[in-house]
């Protein structure tokens, strides 16, 4: 139990001749929320995909608590105790709120009473912060913080160790992106969760991230805390933790 | 690592339930049981032995300390579990019970039945709607060259009138001999079976011809205007362009709507040709007609007015299936779902539509004996 909930070795990840992923490494500790940051087309959402398990890479290993992905039962294992937010919530659209955040309760324990499962799925939209009135509604009927919660939910509906985030913040206003935070904080601490998070949100990973990697050069160029990490010397981490934005949310953190 | 949750009684002064085990969702319906079991009050409930807690347990949890009426922070736990459980605690306490989701069936199957009549009967408001505003664009469009938009309706001529030729032509063909074998077998009985000809040319030169197109073109052009329309739609192209000031039916509904006017009754001319075509060939090799008499039965039985009759209705369908098609695609809403269903909906109409019409037409001919 002891070892890190995520840990990547030697990672390559191609399409056709272009290589994405050469000889990435990364481990992520239990309990911490990890922000990978990168310019576009270093590859965040393909590392996210092949830890997912959704992409199959092209070398390397790949293990998620302690199993690897690719063997048999290692990916169930995964889909058990992980939860996914995709950038747009990923709502199924034909379904309401709540029968989203049942469908995965449904698929891994088919003999949950409906009454009961209905509860959890609930229990899962207050959690996250929506009242229960947004239980039945269609995903198209709520506005975009409201879709981002309500998939929150839907990942949240197994209980996960392990929380996979795909830009949370991203097309939310600077009121809803700090009270998503604060939920992604407090869900962390009560829930005990693991975070895997892609953001390029500075005030995201200035609030609430533990470690932040930043990916570059088909790797992880540098990996720690928050201060360390701006202090790295090279021109991509330069120019993005020491912009004018970047000083505006370091400020902001004071 | 899973062990069988448990709640035991420990009997002594202060009553109090022993929680242990791991509270999880994959026990929470044995737990739920169990808990609607536990009927003798006690004072406490001491959770430290609890070994793991996820949300579900959690919501159990509060639920057995509702049921004795203990306060959820006088439960016993381990630091670790006192987040969690406050976390739902708040979060169930946040707003009042759950909803009322359901309605009885009968009600839900009478409101459907309710909502699809008021729907079909907006509809028909709608495309009356609809009509009335493209033929007031199309006023303002026409002595106007300068909104006349060429490029466009060239284009969707070539998308919906011969890109489509090869299909309507092979199918009225197909349907043109199916009609002469059809004709053959009743006939024959009579040694008639030289009124194949008319059969087969009063069908396709009233009905056939320009019925198979409309059809052909509902199903395969009004989904496609549907669904283009509808994209832009769904992208906000459409209210992008009011706020440039273009008129998005002057620029989309009238290319289109001028196309098909163009191109239907065009196709139902090579639709009635090979319809009779496919007469022919049944006639000649099955029926031993020679070519020279089945054309000249042709023009012996067939007059004009009956070219005339099929084709007026040309323009009519192409009206129909322009504007059902067009108005659906308006009709979308944000998302990609409903595309999908404003294109069903549009073939579905524009299907309808024409075979309704057809049918009206045809009485009508009937009464002035045409």
């Amino acid at each position: 139990m002891s070892e890190a909930p995520i840990v990547i070795r030697g990672l390559k990840n191609q399409f056709g001749s272009q290589v994405v992923h050469q000889d990435l490494d990364l481990e992520v500790q239990r309990g911490e929320i990890l922000g990978v940051v990168g310019g576009s087309g270093t590859g965040k959402s393909v590392l996210m995909r092949a830890i997912l398990g959704l992409r199959p890479s092209q070398g390397g290993q790949i293990k998620v608590f302690g199993q690897h992905i690719d063997h048999a039962g290692g990916l169930e294992m995964l889909r058990r105790r992980s939860g996914v937010l995709f950038q747009d919530g990923a709502l199924f659209s034909s379904l309401t709120v709540a029968e989203n955040v049942e469908v995965p309760l449904k698929a891994q324990f088919p003999k949950l009473s409906a009454r009961l499962r209905h509860e959890l799925a609930l229990l899962k939209i207050r959690l996250v912060g929506l009242s229960a009135e947004a239980a039945p509604k269609l995903p198209s009927e709520l506005s975009g913080g409201m879709r981002k919660r309500a998939g929150l939910a839907r990942a949240l509906a197994l209980d996960p160790e392990l929380l996979f985030l795909d830009e949370p913040t991203a097309g939310l206003d600077p009121i809803g992106a700090a009270a998503f935070d604060d939920l992604l904080r407090t869900l962390k601490e009560s829930l005990g969760l693991t975070v895997f998070l892609i953001t390029h949100d500075l005030d995201t990973l200035y609030a609430i991230c533990d470690r932040i990697a930043v990916l570059g050069e088909k790797r992880i160029l540098t990996i720690g805390p928050i201060d360390e990490v701006t202090a790295f010397d090279h021109d991509w981490v330069q120019n993005y933790f020491h912009g004018p934005r970047a000083r505006a949310a370091q400020a902001a953190r004071r | 690592m899973t062990e069988r949750p448990t709640i035991e009684v420990v009997t002594g002064p202060g009553q109090c339930l022993r929680l242990a085990g791991a509270w999880r969702v994959d026990q929470a319906e044995r737990l739920a049981a169990e808990i609607e079991r536990s009927r003798q009050p006690v004072k406490a409930l001491d959770g430290s032995e609890i070994s793991a807690l996820d949300a579900a347990g959690a919501m159990l949890l509060l639920r057995l300390a509702q049921r004795f009426d203990i306060a959820p922070g006088a439960v016993t736990l381990s630091d670790q579990h006192r987040a969690l459980l406050d976390a739902v605690h708040q979060a169930q306490a946040d707003d009042g019970p759950e909803p009322l989701l359901r309605e009885a069936r009968w009600r839900r199957v009478l409101a459907h039945i309710g909502a699809a009549v008021t729907e079909s009967w907006g509809h028909l408001i709608q495309l009356l709607a609809f009509t009335g505003q493209t033929l007031v664009t199309l006023v303002k469009v026409v002595p106007n060259p300068r909104l006349w938009r060429p490029t466009a309706t060239v284009h969707h001529m070539e998308q919906t009138g011969l890109d489509a030729l090869p299909l309507v032509a092979l199918l009225s063909f197909l349907i043109g001999a199916v009609v002469a074998f059809l004709g053959a077998t009743v006939l024959k009985d009579f040694g008639a079976e030289l009124f194949v000809v008319d059969l087969v040319a009063y069908a396709f030169l009233r009905e056939m011809g320009v019925l198979l197109t409309a059809i052909l073109l509902a199903g395969r052009t009004a989904s496609a205007f549907t669904a283009q329309i509808g994209t832009m739609k769904s992208r906000e192209e459409i209210d992008a362009m009011r706020t440039i000031g273009l008129d998005p039916v002057a620029l989309l509904v009238i290319p289109r709507l001028t196309a098909l006017l163009i191109m239907l009754p065009l196709l139902a001319v090579f639709a009635m040709l090979a319809g009779l075509l496919g007469g022919l060939l049944v006639a000649v090799y099955s029926l031993g007609i020679p070519i020279e008499m089945y054309i000249s039965r042709v023009y012996e039985t067939i007059e004009l007015r009956h070219y005339l009759v099929g084709l007026v209705k040309a323009p009519l369908f192409a009206l129909v299936i322009a504007l059902v098609g067009c108005l659906e695609g308006f009709k979308v809403g944000g998302t990609a779902q409903s595309v999908g269903e404003r294109t069903t909906s549009a073939v579905v109409q524009s299907i309808t539509l024409v075979i309704v019409i057809d049918a009206l037409a045809a009485i009508f001919f009937m009464e002035i004996g045409w």
